[in-house]
């Protein structure tokens, strides 16, 4: 027995059953929550051991053993920082911008499926929402840019808001070809259409392959991670939206980019590589693969930023616009035709 | 009882909202509490089981409109003791053209065409109703024509758009980035062998 489905058994007799499912929900909330602060905490320390090792350093390694408490120290640090708020700076949005950028990345968790019976809420659009919430975090940066009252601040603002605007367009058109394949908006739906006797090759990655590709990149730029970090840019605008934020207001800022990068993961492995398939049909089904393969993505927004050089601005917008945007429309109506003509072994009805 | 208090919640939400967005001084403020206004009824479109429409709302709204909306009004520099110059000359006509509109509203939206005994409450659809289907189905079954209508249009304003931007000659000096993906090394580099000057 599963231990929700225990705590709900011990609770029945002694509540109201609408304060048991409330209390079922709120554990779930957390058992998601609390695993994901510990990823993005750790996720953070993944990153400068992946970025030393690449660059033959080797990354912290002095606090706890081989530097495995360093996220532990940091979030100290953040914590006992003072909260600086500039003059002439917008209060009340100054210290909402964060929030509104750590929110949507945590809501959007909701539809996420882990396993088979594994979702908090199993709604029928829960790709659109996913969509609608990822297109929200943009709120937290133009507001911080804003409400800053600092130059720097409000470049870094205006950039980020183009630049993901532009994005998500390219994002939702490859998204559409995922839910024309799946006949589904839902995405326990759409991982149940990706069931094959072929296995990894059942999974929609192969006929939707350049979809595969712009939804990953345009994840990337979305999140604002290297190499459409332009928003950031320090070397021009010392460090965007957030210059003026210290301590914990920062850090949520932090947060929600690496709850960014994790949800963009593990919505590829769901859209496009099976979420919790397994590859191969002769080994079980299980959450593990779901884990797995949004690590993988993760290691490669890793990859990406020791490797690729910063994007110039007008290249970001003609790539997404010109090359991305076309791409995507064009392997749209491709895949309509494939699943109308119901194209073997993929679109077999 | 539960979504009775939701509706109350968004309703009040919706109408502080908006009624924030034509009060408020700030421009960026007032953009921001429209934003709230959308986010408020698309929570009582969800009330009313309309999932897909609520979440494009949001989607479509919220996420690229007000987006690009936020973007223009942070870049101007609106004086706004300028726009409320001449208030009191013009608060008769505002006044007759509110009352107007007032009246018509009511008389289209009011209790005699949407009143409890005209249209009853919204029976809760079976847990298999699916908005998204029904919606599609609709658009694309039975209205397709006037929805075919509607997109070409929609085409034409866009087309309109963009050639009204792009009328004067461009002058600029900007870097044109489809040349420059083009470039090879080898039409910018040359690699000579230099020899070593003989010492004397």
């Amino acid at each position: 027995m599963s231990p929700l489905a225990l705590v709900e058994q011990i609770l029945e007799p002694l509540l109201y059953p609408s304060v048991v499912a409330v209390v079922v929900i709120v554990l779930k909330i957390l058992a998601i929550m609390l695993p994901l602060m510990a990823a993005v905490a750790y996720t953070t320390l993944a990153e400068r051991k992946v970025i030393g090792y690449m660059q033959v350093r080797i990354g912290p390694n002095r606090v706890g053993p081989r530097g495995l408490l360093q996220p532990i120290a940091d979030a100290l640090k953040l914590m006992c920082k003072e909260l600086i708020i500039p003059t002439g700076s917008s209060r009340f949005l100054f210290l909402l911008a964060p929030i509104l950028a750590l929110g949507p990345a945590l809501a959007a968790w909701a539809v996420i499926p882990f396993g088979s019976e594994m979702v908090l809420a199993d709604i029928n659009a829960g790709l659109l929402y996913v969509l609608a919430l990822t297109s929200l975090g943009v709120y937290g940066i133009i507001i911080a840019g804003w409400a800053s009252n600092s130059k720097y601040a409000f470049l870094g603002a205006m950039r980020s808001a183009a630049q993901i605007v532009s994005y998500e367009i390219a994002m939702g058109f490859a998204l559409v070809g995922v839910l024309v394949a799946a006949r589904s908006l839902n995405l326990g739906d759409i991982i149940e259409a990706q069931r094959g006797t072929l296995g990894i090759f059942s999974w929609f990655w192969l006929p939707l392959f350049p979809l595969f590709i712009i939804y990953f990149i345009a994840g990337v730029a979305e999140t604002n991670r290297a190499p459409f970090d332009v928003s950031e840019g320090e070397s021009e605008i010392v460090a965007g939206f957030h210059v003026e934020y210290a301590g914990m207001a920062f850090a949520l800022f932090f947060l929600a980019e690496y709850a960014n990068m994790i949800l963009i993961s593990a919505l590829t492995a769901v859209m496009f590589l099976g979420g919790w398939l397994s590859p191969f049909s002769f080994i079980p089904d299980g959450i593990h693969w779901f884990l797995l393969k949004t690590g993988g993505f993760l290691f490669l927004f890793l990859w990406f930023r020791a490797t690729f050089p910063r994007y110039r601005y007008d290249q970001i917008m003609r790539l997404g616009w010109k090359i991305f945007l076309p791409i995507t429309i064009v392997w749209v109506m491709l895949v309509a035709a494939m699943v109308v003509w119901q194209l073997p072994p993929w679109f077999v009805k | 009882m539960f979504e009775q208090v939701l509706f109350y919640v968004f309703a009040s939400l919706v109408v502080i909202s908006a009624t924030m967005v034509i009060c408020i001084k700030n421009p960026v403020h007032a953009a921001l509490f429209l934003v709230l206004a959308f986010f408020s009824s698309a929570g009582l479109w969800l009330l009313l089981e309309a999932e897909f429409l609520a979440i494009a709302l949001v989607l479509v709204y919220v996420g690229a409109v007000m987006v690009l909306f936020l973007f223009v009004v942070m870049m101007l520099d609106i004086n706004l003791a300028e726009l409320r110059e001449g208030f009191a000359r013009y608060v008769p006509v505002a006044v007759l053209v509110s009352v107007g509109m007032l009246i018509s509203l009511g008389s289209i939206v009011g209790g005699d065409n949407f009143g409890l005994d005209k249209i009853a409450g919204v029976e809760p659809y079976p847990s298999d109703y699916n908005n998204t289907k029904v919606l599609g189905l609709a658009m694309y079954q039975d209205y397709i024509w006037p929805f075919e209508v509607a997109a070409v249009i929609l085409l034409v304003a866009i087309v309109a758009a963009i050639t009204l931007t792009l009328r004067t000659t461009r002058q600029t000096k900007a870097a044109d980035p489809d040349h420059q993906v083009l470039v090879r090394s080898k039409d910018r580099l040359r690699v000579i062998k230099v020899m070593p000057e003989e010492e004397e």
